[in-house]
């Protein structure tokens, strides 16, 4: 969930009221944001730092909110005001448009086949005749990072490149280059760098650096030129230093690079939407063309309002309320979504704007009708579904069995089912190949490396972390560990396994024993060659050299049971002998 | 009885402490033998005081004076070399204390090295004097700064007098009758119980434990969340299937392919088997469409849909895998309303802390049926925590990629003053429903929360390894109460 920090003097003012903190909590809250802290930069850089680096940094108080990561249009405070105070009516929601320049001499963006393999699409817009300030300014900046964190997904669908028009001249062309070719200073640096050495100089950039994956080992890289061959931006890395930005930048040009044109077409909107409440003719967005390598060619922002119809009877169904069209409708004009009622009040027109782009189905408009309503507000009801429960039969055998384990004197385990090679193989004396163990492909760390194939380490584990414990030590766990199976879909399955250990000065192995004996008549399974329950000797590493049996019931080999080696007692830290049982006990079912 | 007996004074029997004290009580467990205590022949009663005495060195000073006044004493008018003073008994502190008290003089630079002389024609000796009161047993009269100094100068000290004051006891006797400890068989057998003394018990012992195994605290909660579900009449899903396709955990519930949840630094993703091979592929091309163009009355992602995105094979990060498995089933029959539930576990490839763990379980529950209504969601969440002993519950609107609405539920916590997020909730997308071929009217309302975060608030934990995993405190779990969620 993206979290927007705002100055709580500039929100009130725009808010054109003074809350407590509760109250706005409390506003937040019903709106769907969470008032996640209330800091100052201050506070933010000696709780990072220390006190010591906090000197002199501001004490004015910010706001951290969190949005949910759907509404875009709620990334900055100009959105956020916008979106409370249509809320609490206050004001009404903005029209967007977008309008070809007066002298018609609109700017133009022209996309050659060279980035089809890199980063094909481009869109572009112009904010013109904006006035910043330096907090306009930074929350413009803010907006851009905030987007490219989140629906840009770290600028690999999309980038953001904004530039003073006033320094470049148009018509732009987008392409895409091999690095060697590509030179220029980058933004806020004092000289000229090949592509490649800009790479290199990010490389250890704690911001850029994780962007240049994007299109390291790419043999083209994307740039964008003006008509004079300077370089408006690498992206999805940096811009030109010529074209930067600053508070007196009167006139923008957007462009957004992206893998993904949907979103690009989006964060178009939503940048232009937010910020042309600045220019001179507020919410007026000037229009630039996109030409295509087909000769298509495209106005953007699109600003696309789009008509939905849905019946009120379905509103008040899904959420459980009875209003009346035109109060539905209300509300929903409440959530930015302009609503009236037409035909004989059998239907809700919603307008949805090119800032909602998180409404895609009536359910989204069935959501923003029931928050405007107020959650809190529905009467509870229980649903007349009828039902007979179930257990599922694995789990019932499982609790039962948990139940007369702890009465037979065993306490129950809980481990992970994520661990090291080393933990089912090494420290068994097996070979990890000889495992039909499950790999994971991403671990941070080695403890999870693989899905457990025995719950034996686990309880090792255990009591290798309680040693100081009075002995005998007496564990069981009944859990599933996981095998690979290629009669299954995703290739693999659980197995669900009761494992005991008995931990003491002497090895106990009658004490292990007998508890098998007793789990198989709770099984109402007998000792007997035929249809019953036996042991018979048998080798395995993890046992020392006759003392292991392997348990057969049900026609099958079940498990086994034993003395464990005094190498894997040693290799799980432990000092003690130590007897064990390990079974499956889904033939039981 | 005690008429019988020659009297004891009616009070006191002074004696000094003896270095072991009587009567002590004893509240450690019983190793052996059942807790007994020797009837009260005497009983005796425990007192003290206090009284301030002379150290030898302030009795040293009663008798020849403060170390200052000896100094003073001790120099000629001519004075005297310091190296000569400091050779005297009582010149180191003798010398300091009358320098500080302006007695004597220091002249560094007289002939033949620093020389002491008298500063004052005459001295009274305060010390001596106040040390003379505490000998006369008049200490009391001294101010306490005074005392305090003298203590600090280690001429006086404070005695403690620990003395016991012995009076007859309730079972007061001059003749020693040998006491039984317990009843034994034959004296049950001979009846000789009837005229024997037996020692009493110390109740405010503990008795000794009884052996036994123990359910691990975690369990025991599940338990109850398994109980009441099925109070609530819901049907039990198979959620022993840890490994689960991308398909299954993400695409089937409408979370578009480029989401960060399936990111390598939030899902763990299998090396081996790397991929899924088997999918319903009539449903398959469902969701692809409804991802990629839309549909359903739904607008789409509007995506380049891949398949090998979805085969990836990963560590299930929600159980409402599951329950995308089994509401797929649940379509694929004439329908009919179902309520689900499932709390098991799933795994996320997070950062650590405290309270996070790569793996943890999963609560869920879920009912489908025709015209169920956001109201039925809340009033069902009521119903459900009300079983946890949870009655103030209050609904925030939040974002969830597969549920809409969506709404976060709070509850008031007595003790952080507070209110905490207890789970989240939804009504499923249509996108995700209706792919799979459930009737248009049908509507499925969801919510989902932790096991561990309610057992922890509940057992007061603040670290999730000691109750999660081999580092468990076997202690705890040996100590754990009942799992009583509503009491």
């Amino acid at each position: 969930m993206p979290t927007v920090s705002v100055k709580q003097e500039l929100l009130f003012q725009a808010l054109g009221r003074r809350y407590t903190d509760e109250e706005f909590d409390e506003l937040c809250f019903e709106f769907g944001l969470e008032l996640d802290e209330i800091t100052s930069e201050k506070d933010i850089i000696s709780k990072e730092q220390g006190d010591g680096k906090a000197e002199g940094a501001s004490d004015i108080i910010l706001y951290k909110i969190d949005v949910p990561a759907n509404r875009y249009d709620l990334l900055c405070l100009e959105g956020l005001v916008r979106g409370l105070q249509v809320f609490k009516e206050r004001i009404k929601a903005p029209r967007y448009k977008r309008i070809m320049p007066a002298n018609g001499d609109v700017q133009r963006l022209i996309i050659t086949e060279e980035t089809a393999q890199v980063r094909p699409h481009a869109v572009a817009a112009v904010l013109r005749n904006i006035t910043f300030s330096k907090d306009r300014y930074d929350s413009f900046i803010d907006l851009q990072e905030k987007l490219h964190q989140n629906i840009c997904r770290k600028r690999a669908l999309v980038a953001i490149g904004t530039h003073d028009l006033d320094t470049i001249s148009g018509p732009f062309t987008y392409t895409a280059r091999p690095p060697s070719e590509i030179r220029f200073k980058p933004l806020n640096q004092s000289k000229e760098y090949t592509a490649s050495e800009i790479l290199d100089l990010y490389r250890t950039d704690s911001q850029l650096k994780h962007y240049l994956h994007i299109i390291e080992n790419k043999p083209l890289y994307p740039v964008i030129y003006d008509s004079n061959g300077v370089v408006l931006s690498m992206p999805p890395i940096i811009n030109g230093d010529h074209t930067k930005i600053s508070i007196n930048t009167r006139n923008v040009f957007v462009e957004c690079t992206a893998t993904d044109i949907t979103k690009a077409k989006i964060v178009l909107d939503i940048l232009v939407t937010m910020f042309s409440e600045y220019c001179e003719k507020q919410f007026i967005v000037e229009a630039a063309e996109v030409t295509y390598l087909n000769g298509k060619t495209c106005i953007y922002p699109e600003l696309a309002y789009r008509k939905e119809k849905v019946k009120p009877d379905l509103i008040n169904k899904k959420i459980g309320i009875s209003e009346t069209p035109s109060s539905l409708a209300k509300l929903l004009t409440r959530m930015c979504l302009k609503s009236h009622v037409t035909g004989n009040g059998n239907n809700i027109e919603i307008e949805i704007p090119p800032t909602r782009a998180d409404i895609i189905h009536a359910c989204d408009i069935i959501e923003d009708a029931a928050i405007a309503y107020g959650y809190n507000n529905i009467q509870m009801t229980i649903p007349k579904t009828y039902t007979i429960a179930n257990q599922f039969p694995l789990n019932k055998l499982t609790e039962l069995l948990r139940q007369d384990l702890a009465a037979a004197g065993f306490t129950e385990a809980l481990t992970f089912a994520l661990c090291s090679q080393e933990d089912i193989a090494d420290k068994l004396g097996v070979d990890i190949c000889s495992t039909k163990a499950v790999h994971i492909a991403n671990p941070k760390t080695a403890e999870f490396q693989v899905a457990r194939t025995s719950l034996l380490p686990g309880l090792l584990k255990t009591i290798a972390a309680n040693k100081k414990m009075p002995l005998p030590l007496k564990l069981f766990e009944i859990s599933d560990i996981v095998v690979k199976d290629s009669t299954k879909d995703v290739g693999a399955r659980n197995q669900r396994n009761l494992c005991a250990i008995y931990y003491n000065k002497n090895p106990g192995f009658e004490f292990i024993h007998g508890l098998l004996d007793r789990v198989m008549q709770l099984l109402s399974v007998p000792p007997s060659k035929e249809s019953g329950y036996l042991i018979k000797a048998a080798e395995d590493s993890a046992f020392f050299p006759g003392r292991c049996a392997e348990i057969l019931a049900k026609g099958q080999s079940i498990g086994k049971l034993g003395v464990l080696h005094p190498d894997v007692i040693t290799k799980f830290e432990l000092t003690m002998p130590c007897s064990a049982l390990e079974i499956k006990i889904e033939p039981f079912l | 009885m005690g008429a019988n007996y020659p009297s004891l004074p009616a009070c006191c029997v002074a004696l000094m402490p003896s270095s072991e004290a009587l009567g002590t009580e004893h509240c450690q467990r019983q190793d052996t033998g059942p807790p007994v205590r020797s009837p009260q022949v005497i009983e005796a009663e425990q007192r003290s005081s206090k009284r301030w005495e002379l150290t030898p060195e302030g009795q040293e000073i009663v008798q020849e004076g403060s170390h200052e006044a000896r100094v003073f004493d001790s120099i000629p008018a001519e004075g005297l070399p310091q190296s000569e003073l400091m050779k005297l008994p009582s010149g180191k502190v003798g010398f300091s204390k009358a320098m500080s008290n302006k007695w004597v003089r220091l002249d560094k630079n007289a002939d033949g090295g620093p020389r002491i002389f008298r500063a004052v024609e005459s001295v009274r000796d305060s010390v001596r004097e106040k040390l003379q009161l505490v000998q006369q047993g008049e200490a009391e009269s001294l101010e306490e700064k005074d005392r305090n100094e003298l203590k600090k100068r280690k001429l006086l000290m404070e005695v403690v007098i620990k003395t016991y004051w012995i009076r007859k006891g309730s079972a007061f006797s001059t003749t020693v009758t040998k006491q039984e400890t317990d009843l034994t068989p034959e004296m049950i057998a001979s009846g000789s119980w009837r005229d024997l003394k037996f020692k009493a018990y110390n109740f405010a012992a503990l008795g000794i434990m009884p052996e036994s195994g123990h359910l691990h605290p975690l369990l025991k909660v599940r338990t109850q969340f398994r109980q009441i579900f099925l109070e609530m009449g819901f049907t039990e899903m198979p959620t022993n299937n840890f490994i689960e396709s991308s398909f299954w955990n993400f695409d089937a519930l409408f979370q578009p392919q480029q989401h960060p949840a399936r990111d390598q630094h939030d899902t763990f993703f299998l090396q081996d088997p790397a991929e899924a091979t088997d999918f319903p592929m009539d449903y398959l091309k469902r969701v692809k469409k409804i991802h990629s163009q839309g549909g359903y009355g739904s607008q789409g992602y509007k995506y380049d849909w891949k398949l090998a995105e979805a085969r990836k094979n990963i560590l299930r990060t929600h159980t409402t895998a599951v329950s995308a498995r089994m509401l797929y089933r649940l379509a694929q029959q004439k329908f009919a309303p179902a309520k689900y539930f499932s709390i098991d576990r799933v795994f996320r490839n997070e950062t650590l802390d405290a309270t996070h763990l790569a793996e943890f379980h999963q609560i869920e529950g879920v009912v489908a049926d025709y015209g169920l209504t956001l109201g039925d969601l809340m009033g069902t969440l009521r119903e459900f925590f009300t079983k946890l002993g949870i009655s103030q519950l209050r609904f925030k609107p939040a974002y969830n990629p597969y549920t809409e609405p969506s709404m976060e539920v709070f509850s008031y916590h007595q003790g952080l003053q507070k209110w905490v997020e207890v789970g989240n909730s939804g009504v499923f997308r249509p996108e995700m429903l209706l792919p799979m071929g459930l009737p248009e009217g049908v509507s499925v309302i969801a919510w989902g929360l932790s096991l561990e975060r309610p057992t922890m608030i509940k057992y007061g934990i603040n670290n999730i390894r000691e109750l999660v995993g081999h580092k468990v405190n076997l202690q705890m779990v040996y100590d754990g109460p009942l799992c009583r969620l509503d009491a």
